[in-house]
C-alpha cells in the first residue's frame, strides 16, 4: 500500500500559511501542489523540476518582469493574481509581442489566510488562462509576521514578437498622433477608494486586462504604422508621455477635451486632489501612431470590446524642451509633468 | 460633476474673459496678488493667465501654509520624533518639506520615526486611544480654515482625559500675512511692485468671513475680491477688481457667496478663540517674523501644547541666501527669475517657500506653466 505524500489536507477554508510552509520541506511542497498547481496547472508545472524547459520559435524574444505590492490585495475588478498576470501579459504585449510563458514569485506573510492565497491564485490562474500564457515555473517565501504587508508577487513574462516589428520610444516622429484606448483613471480611483476609506456613490472598478489581443488587432490595422506602444500604469499618462518626449527628443501637444474620463473617476479625482492623466491604469493603452496610419488604428481599436472608448488626444511636436502640453478645456495652455514625489493628500 | 462642472464652463469662461478685455485700460497695467495657493493652482492648471489680456498681471501669494512654514519648526518638529515615545500625526502635504539641513518628516520616517499621515485631527484622537502606552502629538498647520478642527480636538481630548495627545501649534492668520505683504520692509525691499488688489481666501473666509479685510482694504486702498477656487471664481473676481480699480474704490467684495458671509462662523470662531490666543510674532519662510500672525494655547489648556511638554524651542535658521522666495511673493520676481529653479530647486528637492507644496507660486509655475517662461520674460 503506497503512503500518502500529504497525511492531511491543506486547511485552505481556515488555515494559515506558517513559516514551514516556506522553509522547503514537507509544508512547503504541499503547500505547492495543493494550491498552486491545482490554480496554475500545465504541463511544465507538473514535471515539478526548478526549471522549465519550453520550445521557442525562430524571431526575436521579449522578456520582462515586475513586483506587485498593491495594498489592498482585493478591490473592486480584481486582486494583487489577476493585476499581476495582466501586468506582466501587458509589459510583454507591448512591444507587439504574443506573451506565452511566465514565472511567478510570491512572497508571503506568516499568518496569511490559506483561503485568501486560493483565491488569488485560482484569478492568476484564470488570468493567464484569458490571456492564453502559461505560468511554468514558481517560487514560495515565508517571512515572518510583520515583514511583509500580506502578500508581495512577482511575475516575469517571456513572449515573442513577429520579424520586422520593432516598437521603440525612440521612433516617434513629429506630427505623429497620440491615441489612447479608453477612459483614464479607473484602477487608481478604485485602489485609492478602497484604500483611503472614501466612500464613493458608484463603486469605481479597476480596468485591470490584458491587452495583447487589443496590440494584435492594432498592429494588423496599421502595419508598420504603430511607433511604440505603453501602458500608462504608475505615474498615468502623464509619465508614460514624458517618458517617450525624451526618449524621441520631441513634445507632445495633447487637448484636453479629447481625453476620456469616466464622470465618476473625474469626480473621485477631484475629491481626492488628483488628476486622471496622473492615476494609474491597468487596462490601457497609449499608442504613437504615424498620422497616415493612424485613423485605421483608432478604427480597429474602438471596435475591440477593451478600446471602445479609444480617442485621439494629441500629437507630437517639435519641442527642445521635450515638454508634454496641453491645451485645458479653457482654452489655455499648461505643461503636463511627472508627477513628483507620493501623490499626498493636501492641507485645504 | 454637480457643483463643479458649473463654475468650469468654458463658453461662460470665454464671456468673462471678454468682459475683462473689454473693461481694462490700455494705459496701465492691473497687478493682482491671489494670496491662496488654491488660487495660484486654479490658475496654473487651467491655464488662465492665457485667457488674460497682457496688462492683467497675476502675483502668486504665499497662501499656503505648507510653503510658509519655516525650516525651523520642522526641525523643531524631528527633534520631537526623535524621542522614542512621541508618535507624530501629520498632513500629508506637510511630509516633503524641508528643514534647515533638508532633512523632512518624510525622511526621518524612512529612517524610522514613528510619524503618521493623517486626514483630519480625529484620526490623531482615534491613535491616541488605540496605542494608549505612547505620546502622540498632531503637527496641526493651517490658516483659519484648519484652526477650528484643532479646537475641536483639544476640548475631545480634554473631555476623554486623553493626557498623552498634545499639539505642535503652527497655525497662522490671513490678515497679518496681507497686511505684512503691504508693509514689511524687509519685503518692500526686495523690490518696488506694487500690488493693484487682492483676490482674498476662499476656505479661510467661510470661517473668518469678509470683515476682518476691510480695515487692510481701506488703510492701504486696495481692492479685495473673496473669491472660490473654480476657474469662474477666479475670473470673475479678476473682473470685479478691474471694476474696482478702475473706478477708485478700494472695498471688501465676496464673490464667493455662495460660501461666505460677512460675520463668517461664529461657531468655529467660538471654537478657535477658546482655545488659543496669539502669539506676539510667528516666523514665515520668506516673510520672516510677522507680528501676532501665529497662535498658540491659552495657557487652560498648557498641557496639551507639545513645546511646553516636550521642552522643544524654536531655533530660527536663514533662509538660503540665493533663493527668491521674498521677491516672488512681493511679486517684484517671477519664479523664472530664481537662480536655484529647475537647477537645485525642483518639487522633488525643494529649497524656497515657494516650491514646497504643489500650491506654491514656482511649483505651480514648475508644474504647469514653464513652457510659458519665456514668452512672459519677452512680454514684461
Amino acid at each position: 500500500m503506497s503512503m500518502k505524500a500529504y497525511p492531511r489536507k491543506l486547511d485552505v477554508k481556515s488555515g494559515r500559511v506558517e513559516l514551514s510552509h516556506g522553509s522547503g520541506g514537507r509544508a512547503m511542497a504541499q503547500l505547492i501542489s495543493d494550491l498552486f498547481h491545482q490554480a496554475f496547472g500545465n504541463e511544465w508545472l507538473a514535471r515539478c523540476n526548478d526549471q522549465a524547459a519550453f520550445d521557442v520559435s525562430a524571431g526575436r524574444m521579449v522578456m520582462t518582469t515586475d513586483g506587485y505590492v498593491v495594498t489592498p490585495l482585493f478591490f473592486p475588478g480584481g486582486n494583487i493574481g489577476s493585476l499581476a498576470v495582466h501586468g506582466t501579459i501587458n509589459d510583454v504585449a507591448m512591444s507587439g509581442a504574443r506573451p506565452l510563458y511566465l514565472s511567478t514569485s510570491f512572497i508571503i506573510e506568516e499568518g496569511f489566510r490559506f483561503s485568501d492565497l486560493k483565491t488569488i491564485a485560482d484569478s492568476m490562474g484564470a488570468a493567464a488562462r484569458g490571456g492564453g500564457v502559461h505560468i511554468i515555473a514558481g517560487d514560495t517565501k515565508v517571512v515572518e509576521r510583520g515583514k511583509a504587508d500580506g502578500l508581495f508577487i512577482s511575475v516575469a513574462g517571456i513572449g515573442f514578437v513577429a520579424d520586422g516589428l520593432d516598437l521603440s520610444a525612440d521612433k516617434v516622429r513629429v506630427g505623429d498622433r497620440v491615441l489612447v484606448s479608453g477612459s483614464l483613471g479607473d484602477h487608481g480611483v478604485a485602489i485609492m477608494s478602497k484604500r483611503q476609506n472614501v466612500a464613493f456613490q458608484t463603486e469605481i472598478v479597476s480596468d485591470s486586462a490584458a491587452l495583447h489581443d487589443l496590440v494584435a488587432v492594432m498592429l494588423a490595422a496599421g502595419p508598420g504604422g504603430i511607433r511604440v506602444m505603453r501602458d500608462p500604469t504608475r505615474g498615468g499618462l502623464a509619465a508614460a508621455l514624458n517618458e517617450i518626449a525624451h526618449q524621441s527628443d520631441v513634445g507632445f501637444h495633447l487637448q484636453e477635451s479629447t481625453i476620456p474620463v469616466k464622470p465618476a473617476v473625474a469626480a473621485a479625482c477631484e475629491l481626492l486632489g488628483l488628476e486622471p492623466i496622473h492615476v494609474a491604469n491597468e487596462g490601457k493603452l497609449v499608442a504613437i501612431v504615424a498620422p497616415e496610419s493612424a485613423d485605421a488604428v483608432l478604427a480597429a481599436m474602438k471596435a475591440h470590446p477593451l478600446a471602445s472608448d479609444a480617442a485621439d488626444i494629441g500629437e507630437a511636436v517639435a519641442d527642445d524642451h521635450k515638454f508634454v502640453q496641453m491645451t485645458t478645456g479653457f482654452g489655455g495652455r499648461r505643461v503636463v509633468d511627472w508627477l513628483w514625489g507620493e501623490q499626498l493628500p493636501r492641507i485645504c | 460633476m454637480k457643483y463643479s462642472d458649473e463654475f468650469r464652463d468654458k463658453s461662460i469662461a470665454q464671456g468673462l474673459a471678454r468682459a475683462i478685455d473689454a473693461e481694462v485700460s490700455s494705459q496701465r497695467t492691473y497687478r493682482f496678488m491671489e494670496f491662496c495657493g488654491g488660487h495660484t493652482h486654479a490658475i496654473s492648471r487651467y491655464g488662465l493667465e492665457d485667457l488674460l489680456p497682457a496688462n492683467v498681471r497675476m502675483i502668486h501669494g504665499p497662501g499656503c501654509p505648507v510653503c510658509v512654514l519655516p525650516a525651523s519648526r520642522i526641525d523643531m518638529a524631528i527633534r520631537l520624533v526623535e524621542r522614542p515615545e512621541v508618535t507624530l500625526c501629520v498632513y500629508g502635504d506637510l511630509m516633503r518639506a524641508p528643514g534647515s539641513q533638508g532633512q523632512s518628516l518624510l525622511r526621518a520616517k524612512a529612517l524610522g520615526a514613528d510619524i503618521r499621515m493623517v486626514y483630519s485631527t480625529l484620526d490623531a484622537i482615534r491613535l491616541a486611544e488605540q496605542i494608549p502606552g505612547r505620546e502622540v502629538v498632531f503637527f496641526a498647520i493651517g490658516f483659519e480654515t484648519t484652526t477650528p478642527p484643532t479646537a475641536v480636538m483639544i476640548r475631545i481630548a480634554e473631555s476623554k482625559r486623553l493626557d498623552r495627545l498634545s499639539v505642535f501649534c503652527n497655525h497662522v492668520l490671513t490678515p497679518s500675512a496681507m497686511h505684512s505683504i503691504l508693509e514689511n520692509p524687509k519685503i518692500r525691499n526686495a523690490g518696488g511692485v506694487p500690488i493693484d488688489g487682492f483676490i482674498g481666501p476662499a476656505h479661510v473666509s467661510t470661517i473668518i468671513g469678509t470683515q476682518p479685510y476691510e480695515p487692510l482694504a481701506e488703510q492701504f486702498e486696495k481692492p479685495i475680491v473673496v473669491a472660490g477656487f473654480e476657474p469662474l471664481d477666479v475670473l470673475q473676481a479678476i473682473l470685479m477688481l478691474v471694476r474696482q480699480v478702475n473706478q477708485h474704490r478700494y472695498e471688501v467684495e465676496n464673490q464667493y457667496r455662495r460660501a461666505v458671509t460677512r460675520e463668517g462662523n461664529l461657531r468655529a470662531k467660538g471654537e478657535v478663540s477658546q482655545v488659543f490666543e496669539l502669539r506676539d510674532q510667528f516666523e514665515w519662510r520668506g516673510l520672516g517674523l510677522v507680528p501676532n500672525s501665529g497662535l498658540k494655547l491659552k495657557r487652560s489648556y498648557a498641557k496639551f501644547d507639545a513645546e511646553t511638554r516636550f521642552a522643544i524651542h524654536d531655533m530660527p535658521v536663514a533662509d538660503n541666501p540665493a533663493c527668491e522666495c521674498c521677491a516672488i511673493l512681493r511679486g517684484a520676481k517671477r519664479p523664472a527669475d530664481c537662480k536655484l529653479i529647475g537647477k537645485i530647486c525642483t518639487p522633488e528637492t525643494p529649497i524656497g517657500a515657494c516650491m514646497v507644496s504643489s500650491e506654491g507660486a514656482c511649483a505651480a509655475y514648475w508644474t504647469y506653466g514653464r513652457v510659458r517662461g519665456e514668452q512672459v520674460r519677452q512680454r514684461s
